[in-house]
């Protein structure tokens, strides 16, 4: 399955995503999709220069899957960093329109606890 | 309350300092993040999911109106409007910047406050029953002690290193409100035949992924050996501790490794072999510090109040707050008020600015400028008088604090989980709010009675999930959340660890599971009066594994 890099940034710990010209971005959206293992490789090799230049902190890849036609991290951990507090959609990056457009359905008794 | 000295005020003046050009080295690139962890979790800075958590100490739960006001603007400059109250009596703000913590720790230090020791392989924040003070059963004010176990700790060179963290906690009454046997050390104060004041020491308590009960080392330690004593249990554990195993590295595995009586013998050696008169607390000290702790002068008052009767009377959520939030104060007539932070489908624990600041006025205006933070994630207005209950009632209602349920089955301990925290492997608060949700805060929850519901999202234990009448611990098995259900814990005086019911429940189904063990527990009660903990140890597990796994669908993991 595809990876994405991600890491959070230096100066306020935001969760960012390595981009297509390795850049970082918050919007999970915007990351670059990482087909195979040597992809990863590298972009995680370049990650690893953005961390010693003190730029992000512990970069790693995480796998994404698709899902209703779009791309979501596959853990449930990963979904909620690139979303934001399933309990607060005032918060994180759902507020800011920059979540994973289809995330994974959590089961609930309230709409509150939905990705 | 305590307040700094010059030396207090410089002391935390130059670490907020040093801190100050370790994050400027850190953000220049001088300092690696391998090199600057150690600095930031000595000043409670942690990275978690979505940013950075600075978690700020609350002194055993003591906290005066100026210092609500200030975490408030905190929360509103530099956060996103709310902080978490902790179960160690702390504030947690989840997401400040790296860049502004200084400026964070710097605003504090003008209000007596610091983040020191809240994280780290150090002595924590020492912890105290929220009540201290207050309640008829207290045997002596743990608060004078647990500062000076503060002030003898912090930045103490011999134990900022220590195999691993280490927790502290006085309890002062009968009934323990301060969890002591789940501490590293808990110091119970006790009176002996002579009427004189000590300590019944417990050591090795600890939650976590090997949950243990504190066992007693001394059942009466005299009072000005407090000091002498402790740092000999620090003594032996920093030189035997497992550093070799983070997982074992804890002061329980120690005891349980090396056996209880071993333990006590080199304890009682090394408290032996110290210089007597290094560490002995003078008198003329103690009394200096009880001085901080002197109670408010409050006029006594006739113990009943017309108006709280007129207003029962007509407004039965009124009479229903005066029934569970409220605690009879040792002066007649005043109350210690419960400030609920769990207000039906909120987040256990936390508060908005708004609401801190309204307590801060509360406080201000009738509770003598106190209150206080509970390891079970309420506040506490600590001096009301009887008479002003409707009005602070009314002024709590205006900002959703006003919720019925101290010590019910709402009342939830909950740890933030997964929806923050890096360690979790599945989320707690969405199942505390589906939890509030269903049995509520009226006549279902009050016909139920107490009962103590704590949830953890990992091993690690911070919603204290093995000393809950029913817990919950939150884990992933194939990429799903999954939830085992422990009965029978305890965090009083009777602590005790929870057995497991049996396989989990996923996240669809807990709730039922609850609900199944909340019906089977109704059914078999002898009379309301049984609590769930009584029905509990009365009839054991078999009754309640029963209902979940034999006559119900049972488990689905």
């Amino acid at each position: 399955m595809p990876d994405v890099i991600t890491a959070n940034r230096l100066t306020d710990g935001v969760v960012v995503f390595q981009t297509i010209d390795e850049c970082w971005t918050e919007d999970f959206n915007r990351a670059a999709v990482l087909p195979d293992p040597e992809a990863t490789a590298v972009a995680l090799k370049r990650a690893k220069q953005d961390e010693a230049n003190n730029i992000v902190v512990e970069p790693y890849a995480i796998v994404v899957e698709e899902r209703n036609g779009h791309l979501a991290p596959k853990a449930l951990r990963e979904a909620i960093r690139a979303t934001g507090p399933t309990i607060r959609r005032d918060l994180g990056k759902q507020a800011l329109g920059q979540a994973p457009r289809s995330g994974p359905k959590v089961a609930t008794e309230t709409d509150h606890v939905s990705l | 309350m305590y307040h700094y000295d010059d030396f207090d005020a410089a002391f935390v003046a130059a670490r907020v300092e040093q801190f100050r050009d370790q994050v400027a080295r850190r953000l220049s690139g001088e300092l690696t993040e391998e090199q600057f962890r150690p600095h930031r979790l000595m000043n409670g800075l942690y990275l978690q999911l979505h940013s950075y958590m600075l978690r700020i100490a609350v002194p055993y739960g003591v906290l005066n109106s100026r210092q609500m006001r200030k975490l408030a603007q905190i929360a509103r400059k530099y956060d996103r409007g709310y902080g978490h109250f902790t179960t160690r009596q702390n504030i947690q703000f989840n997401w400040p910047a790296l860049k502004d913590t200084p400026d964070i720790l710097a605003e504090l230090s003008g209000v007596e406050m610091h983040a020191i020791q809240t994280s780290g392989n150090c002595i924590r924040n020492v912890t105290a029953d929220h009540f201290a003070g207050v309640a008829h059963d207290e045997i002596a004010d743990p608060r004078p002690y647990a500062e000076i176990l503060r002030q003898w700790s912090s930045l103490h060179p011999e134990f900022s290193f220590l195999p691993r963290k280490f927790k502290v906690a006085v309890n002062g009454a009968t009934h323990d409100r301060a969890v002591v046997q789940a501490h590293d050390i808990g110091l119970q104060v006790v009176r002996n035949d002579k009427g004189e004041i000590g300590f019944r020491v417990y050591v090795g308590g600890g939650l976590g992924r090997t949950p243990m009960i504190g066992r007693m080392v001394r059942d009466f330690l005299p009072e000005r050996d407090l000091l002498g004593y402790v740092e000999a249990i620090l003594r032996v554990y920093n030189l035997e501790g497992r550093r070799d195993n983070k997982f074992k590295a804890r002061i329980k595995i120690l005891v349980h490794e090396k056996g209880l009586e071993p333990l006590r013998e080199e304890v009682e050696a090394e408290f032996a072999a110290r210089d007597p008169n290094a560490l002995n607390l003078p008198e003329k000290e103690l009394a200096r510090f009880r001085a901080f702790f002197a109670p408010p002068e409050l006029e006594a008052k006739k113990p009943v109040s017309d108006r709280v009767d007129r207003r029962k009377s007509k407004d039965s959520r009124f009479a229903a707050f005066c029934a569970s939030n409220i605690l009879p104060h040792k002066t007649p007539g005043y109350v210690a008020v419960t400030v609920s932070l769990k207000a039906i489908g909120a987040i256990p624990g936390d508060a908005s600015a708004d609401q801190m600041d309204a307590v801060a006025d509360l406080a201000e205006d009738y509770s003598h400028d106190e209150v206080r933070v509970s390891h079970e994630q309420n506040l506490i207005l600590p001096h009301i008088a009887l008479d002003d209950l409707p009005a602070v009632y009314d002024r709590l209602a205006s900002v959703n604090l006003s919720t019925p349920n101290a010590g019910a089955i709402s009342d939830i301990i909950a740890c933030p989980g997964l929806d923050y925290c890096a360690l979790a492997t599945a989320r707690s608060i969405p199942v505390a709010q589906r939890i509030a949700e269903r049995f509520g805060d009226g006549q279902r929850a009050k016909e139920i009675g107490p009962l103590k519901i704590k949830i953890s999202g990992c091993i690690n234990a911070c919603g204290h999930h093995h000393v809950g009448h029913i817990g919950i611990l939150g884990l992933e098995r194939a990429g799903e959340e999954t939830y085992q259900i422990t009965l029978g814990g305890s965090a009083d005086e009777k602590a005790a660890i929870g057995q497991i019911t049996g396989p989990g429940f996923s996240s669809e189904n807990v709730v039922e599971a609850i609900e199944t063990i909340v019906e089977t527990y109704t059914g078999l009660r002898l009379s309301e009066q049984e609590t769930f903990i009584d029905a509990y140890r009365r009839v054991g597990m078999a009754p309640f594994k029963e209902a979940l796994y034999e006559r119900s669908a049972g488990s689905d993991i």
